[in-house]
Parts: structure tokens; C-alpha cells; sequence
């Protein structure tokens, strides 16, 4: 359980929700390909902080990057939900333009 | 040594469960299996003697699942039966770039030599982690809390399918809000 | 710090059997109970739960069509298995199975796990109502959740730690549900509605046709039930070492101090059941963020001010 692992985990975490994001249609998809990015960044983060440097810093810049994710999904439902409302589609693909 | 042992498990389990995500016929079935990969990674962190945030990332995120799950749902208008769908567009490039991606962070996290540890890790870490955000990352704890409230307020802006106009009328002038369902407090 | 010492995995196996015990005796007191409403006799009343387990542990198990077996199973077994996890940081005596740093938060992250096990559920039998119920049970635990929250976090405040055995040591001389009565009062209220019983008991009431129940038989159905009963024997326990300060008393030692004290909890919360009315999710919201979230807030801060004050 050296970093080295660790961060290949991480990278395999990251990887995964990367062709998840790129490859779905449907925005709630996207939004979970990037839910496992930004869990394979915590987990980088965890590692680099109990290898590296254990201090309290590393902790509380996890402790932002759990509330980022959170702040990502909020604001994403209720795009996704006003996106249905309006143009009855979920799709990416059909909100693609601006102006319609 | 066990340690060990739960890292290299709940590794395995969360790098399936987020493949699982994207290849499973449910939606249901997609949102609680990105959870598991949640909880894999909670658990991986509890390994890494980060207490309290393991134990956060599982609340917080089997409580988001549960409310994607509701979404998922609601805009995708699926039932408990399994259906095959498959919504992908260029399943080739994506597939391509995300092996180029991992191959590179893999080889940067084999290859580079990183340093060792710089300290010994305290032995309360939820207590110093406590000091740490009261005391001197008071600053960016003071930057996240309206940051999260400007989040509650814009998602609720957003999606409320009813403005003040259509509650309060034109003016803005009536006593009780219009709304379908009355709440429990009676204003 | 207290002596408390971390139990060997031996002792392990014991728990989820208390836990059981516990449980059924409040299964006996709500037996009597229902049993008494309808004018029947005490003594069908006390067995009436162990007569009710051999008749669904010998029925023959019924599954909707295309139901999603893996996650209604996934629901059905989860559910037990949350409330043994709830009570493994709870200190019996001198033991704690699971000597954690962060057993408060632990507590509050297995109560959040029952929100995915309800509407899972729901969503397992393929099935209007269960559907229906496990929709109404999130809508209520967006509700209670955080003043839950609040509600853990005051005794944690108080205590100055968020390990259990600090928090029931911390209140030597007075309990903290004597000086901290809205916090005990929206934990025994969120015991309720997190195992789905009483006047929130959205996800598995007869005004739904049994909500989430309806469409579960056999040993589902037995396991759904049983389930109930432990959440919130588990919720009771507890309460013990958070709000009723642990295992002390005079004489009896604090194993079966702790013991009676949870038996207490659980018979009051037992008997929520048929006597209140059910309240609706969509007028609860309201309350639960208008009113009771500002309450708790308020109490976290009393907490801190005595805290600080008097420390």
C-alpha cells in the first residue's frame, strides 16, 4: 500500500468516470462520470496526505473539495430539472445551443 | 495488515462499481452502484487513519445517491424492470482518450519519485483537523459558507416551477403564498 | 478519558443477539399494546410477536413480477444489518465493540444509510404503493435530517469530543436531556421516523396498504418487521450514553443501568405507535426547517455557551 499504488487506484477511479462523462447523453450520467472524477481526487488527496504530509491543511482542502462536489450536484439537478422543464429532453446532445 | 487488506478490497470495489454505473441496464441500479463506489472510497480513507472524513464522504454521498436516485428517475421515467438502453455518443473517442488518461496518470504516479513523509501524522486527527478549520483556516471555512448558501439559494431559484409573481401575486401584495400544498406551519 | 476498553472480535457475535433481545422485548410492548386497542386479551398481546414470526417464517415467499430482486434484497437484509452497525460504537459497561474517534458521526452515517435502504425498498417490488411510500419516506428524512444533525452535534459540543464513552462520561451529576431538551426531543422524534414507526411512519403505513410492506411476504416480510423493531432498539441504546449519561446509577452497575435505561427509551417509543395520528411529509417540511432547524441551532449554541463557560 505504497502512494505509488494508491494513486494508480486513483487514476483507474479517475479514468472511469472520465469515459463515463464523455461517452453518456444524458446530463444526470455526465454528472456521475463527474462524481468519479472528483471521488478519484479525494482519494489522491487522502493518500498525499497520509504519505506525504499529515498535517491539518491537507484535511480541510479535502474537506472543500467534498463541499465543491456538492455544490456541483445541487447546481447541476436544477439545471438538469429546468433543462426537462422547458425543452422536455434530458439529453445533452439537445442542449447543445443556446438560444432555441 | 488488515488495512491492507480493506484497501486493496474496497479498491476493487469501487473501480467495478463506477464501471458498473455506466453499464448496467437500470438507473436505479446505476445510482446505488456509483454509492458502493462511494463507500469503497469512504472506506479507503478510513484506512488512511482520515477518520472523519471517511466517515463524511459515506453520509454525505449515500445521502446524495438517494436523492440522485429520485432524479434519475424522475427525468428518465424508468420502472424496477430491466430494460437494455444504451445512451452513448462517440463511444470510440471517449473509450480512447480515457485509456490515453489513465495510462498517463498511471505512469506519473509509478514514475515520479515522491517524497516521503514530512512528519508524524497526530494522533487525534479529527481534533487537529477541528483546531485546524476553527482556528487557522477560519478564512476558508468563512468562503465555503456562502458559497453553499448562494448553492441553496440558485438551485432553488432555478427550480421552483413557481416564481414570486405567480405566488404573491402581481404586485407582491397578498398575505399567504399561492401554492398547491400548504405546509404544516400555516403562514 | 474514561477507561473504556475496545471489546476482542469474539464478542462480536453477542451483539446483534442483545440487540435482538432488546428488540423483541419492544416488539412485546407494542404487541400488547396493538393488541389492548383492540380489546383483546395481554397475554395474545405478548405473543403475539413471536406467533407472528413462525407464521412468516413458515409462508411461502411471493415476488412481483420483474421485480428487482437484488436491490429489494439488498433493502430487506440492509436494514437489520444498519441497526446492528448503528450500536457497535456504543459502550455496554466498560466495552465498546468499536472504539471510535468519530462514533457520533458514525451513528448519524448509518441512520443516512437507511434513507437509500427505505426508498430502495420501495423501489425493489416493482409496485405502485412501495413505490409511492419510499418516495414519501425521503420526503420526510429531507426533513428531520438535519435537525438530527444539530441534534448529535450538541451533546458532542457539550462533551467537547465525538467519541461515545467521552459524551456519557461528560455528564456526570446532570443528564444531558435535563439541560438539552429540544436536542433529546428531535433525536427521539428522528428514532421514529428512521425506523418508520408511529406518527412517522411514512414508508410502511396502513393508510398506503402497508407502504414498502405491501408487497413483501415470508421471510421478507419477517425480516422488514423485525427490522423496524431493531432501528429502533438501536436508536433507544443509543440515547443511553448520548442523553441519559451511559451506564452510571447506584448499585446495579453500569451494564444493567444501561440496559434499563434503553428498555425505558424503547417502550415510550413503542408506544407511539396507533396513538398519534401520521404526519404528512409535506406538512412536516415546513416545520422540520422553519421551526425545529432554528430550535436546534439554538440549542447547539446553549451547548457551547455552557461549554465554554463552564469548562
Amino acid at each position: 500500500m505504497t502512494l505509488s499504488l494508491v494513486l494508480v487506484v486513483a487514476a483507474a477511479l479517475f479514468s472511469v468516470g472520465l469515459w463515463g462523462a464523455l461517452s453518456q447523453q444524458v446530463v444526470v450520467m455526465v454528472m456521475m462520470g463527474i462524481e468519479l472524477m472528483i471521488n478519484a481526487v479525494v482519494l489522491a488527496g487522502g493518500a498525499f496526505w497520509w504519505f506525504t504530509s499529515p498535517t491539518p491543511d491537507g484535511q480541510v482542502l479535502l474537506l472543500v473539495v467534498i463541499a465543491a462536489m456538492t455544490v456541483e450536484m445541487a447546481m447541476g439537478f436544477a439545471v438538469a430539472l429546468l433543462l426537462h422543464r422547458r425543452r422536455g429532453t434530458d439529453m445533452t446532445d439537445m442542449a447543445a445551443e443556446l438560444n432555441r | 495488515m488488515l488495512e491492507a487488506i480493506v484497501f486493496w478490497i474496497s479498491a476493487v470495489v469501487a473501480v467495478a462499481a463506477g464501471v458498473t454505473v455506466f453499464r448496467t441496464d437500470s438507473m436505479a441500479r446505476a445510482t446505488y452502484a456509483l454509492a458502493a463506489s462511494f463507500v469503497a472510497v469512504g472506506l479507503m480513507l478510513l484506512t488512511f487513519a482520515l477518520d472523519y472524513l471517511g466517515v463524511i464522504v459515506i453520509l454525505m454521498m449515500v445521502m446524495e445517491m438517494a436523492i440522485m436516485a429520485l432524479f434519475m428517475i424522475m427525468l428518465m421515467g424508468m420502472n424496477p424492470a430491466l430494460m437494455p438502453m444504451s445512451m452513448v455518443h462517440g463511444k470510440r473517442s471517449a473509450a480512447v482518450i480515457a485509456g490515453l488518461v489513465f495510462v498517463g496518470l498511471a505512469a506519473a504516479a509509478l514514475l515520479v519519485p515522491w517524497p516521503g513523509a514530512v512528519e508524524a501524522p497526530v494522533a487525534d486527527t479529527t481534533r487537529s483537523l477541528g483546531e485546524a478549520v476553527m482556528g487557522s483556516k477560519m478564512l476558508v471555512m468563512l468562503t465555503v459558507s456562502p458559497v453553499l448558501f448562494a448553492t441553496i439559494v440558485g438551485a432553488l431559484v432555478l427550480g421552483h416551477p413557481r416564481n414570486r409573481y405567480q405566488r404573491y401575486g402581481a404586485d407582491l401584495a397578498a398575505d399567504h403564498p399561492d401554492d398547491p400544498i400548504d405546509g404544516g406551519v400555516g403562514r | 478519558m474514561p477507561d473504556i476498553t475496545q471489546a476482542a472480535p469474539v464478542w462480536a457475535a453477542l451483539v446483534p443477539l442483545g440487540l435482538l433481545a432488546l428488540a423483541s422485548a419492544g416488539a412485546v410492548v407494542a404487541g400488547v399494546s396493538a393488541t389492548r386497542m383492540r380489546g383483546g386479551a395481554v397475554l395474545a398481546g405478548v405473543i403475539s410477536p413471536f406467533t407472528e414470526t413462525s407464521r412468516l417464517l413458515r409462508q411461502r415467499r411471493r415476488v412481483p413480477v420483474a421485480a428487482d430482486r437484488v436491490l429489494w434484497h439488498v433493502a430487506i437484509g440492509g436494514i437489520p444489518v444498519v441497526a446492528v452497525l448503528m450500536v457497535v460504537v456504543v459502550p455496554i459497561g466498560p466495552v465498546v465493540l468499536a472504539d471510535s474517534p468519530v462514533g457520533i458521526v458514525w451513528f448519524n452515517a448509518m441512520d443516512v444509510l437507511l434513507w437509500a435502504l427505505w426508498w430502495l425498498a420501495g423501489w425493489g417490488p416493482n409496485s405502485a404503493h412501495p413505490l409511492i411510500a419510499g418516495h414519501r419516506f425521503l420526503g420526510l428524512a429531507l426533513a428531520y435530517e438535519l435537525p438530527l444533525m444539530f441534534a448529535l452535534t450538541a451533546p458532542a459540543v457539550a462533551a467537547g469530543s465525538l467519541r461515545v464513552a467521552d459524551v456519557a462520561a461528560a455528564q456526570h451529576g446532570l443528564w444531558f436531556a435535563v439541560w438539552m431538551p429540544v436536542a433529546f426531543a428531535v433525536y427521539l422524534l428522528s428514532t421514529l421516523a428512521f425506523s418508520s414507526w408511529g406518527p412517522f411512519a411514512v414508508a410502511a403505513h396502513a393508510d398506503l396498504a402497508g407502504g414498502v410492506l405491501a408487497e413483501t411476504s415470508g421471510v421478507d416480510r419477517w425480516l422488514m418487521l423485525a427490522g423496524r423493531h431493531l432501528v429502533l432498539a438501536a436508536g433507544a441504546l443509543m440515547a443511553v450514553p448520548l442523553f441519559l449519561g451511559g451506564g452510571a446509577g447506584p448499585l446495579l452497575g453500569p451494564v444493567v443501568w444501561t440496559v434499563l435505561k434503553a428498555l425505558a427509551v424503547l417502550m415510550f417509543l413503542e408506544l407511539a405507535a396507533g396513538r398519534l395520528p401520521l404526519i404528512r411529509p409535506e406538512r412536516f417540511a415546513e416545520l422540520g426547517w422553519v421551526v425545529l432547524l432554528p430550535v436546534t441551532v439554538l440549542q447547539v449554541l446553549v451547548a457551547a455557551v455552557v461549554a465554554l463557560g463552564g469548562a
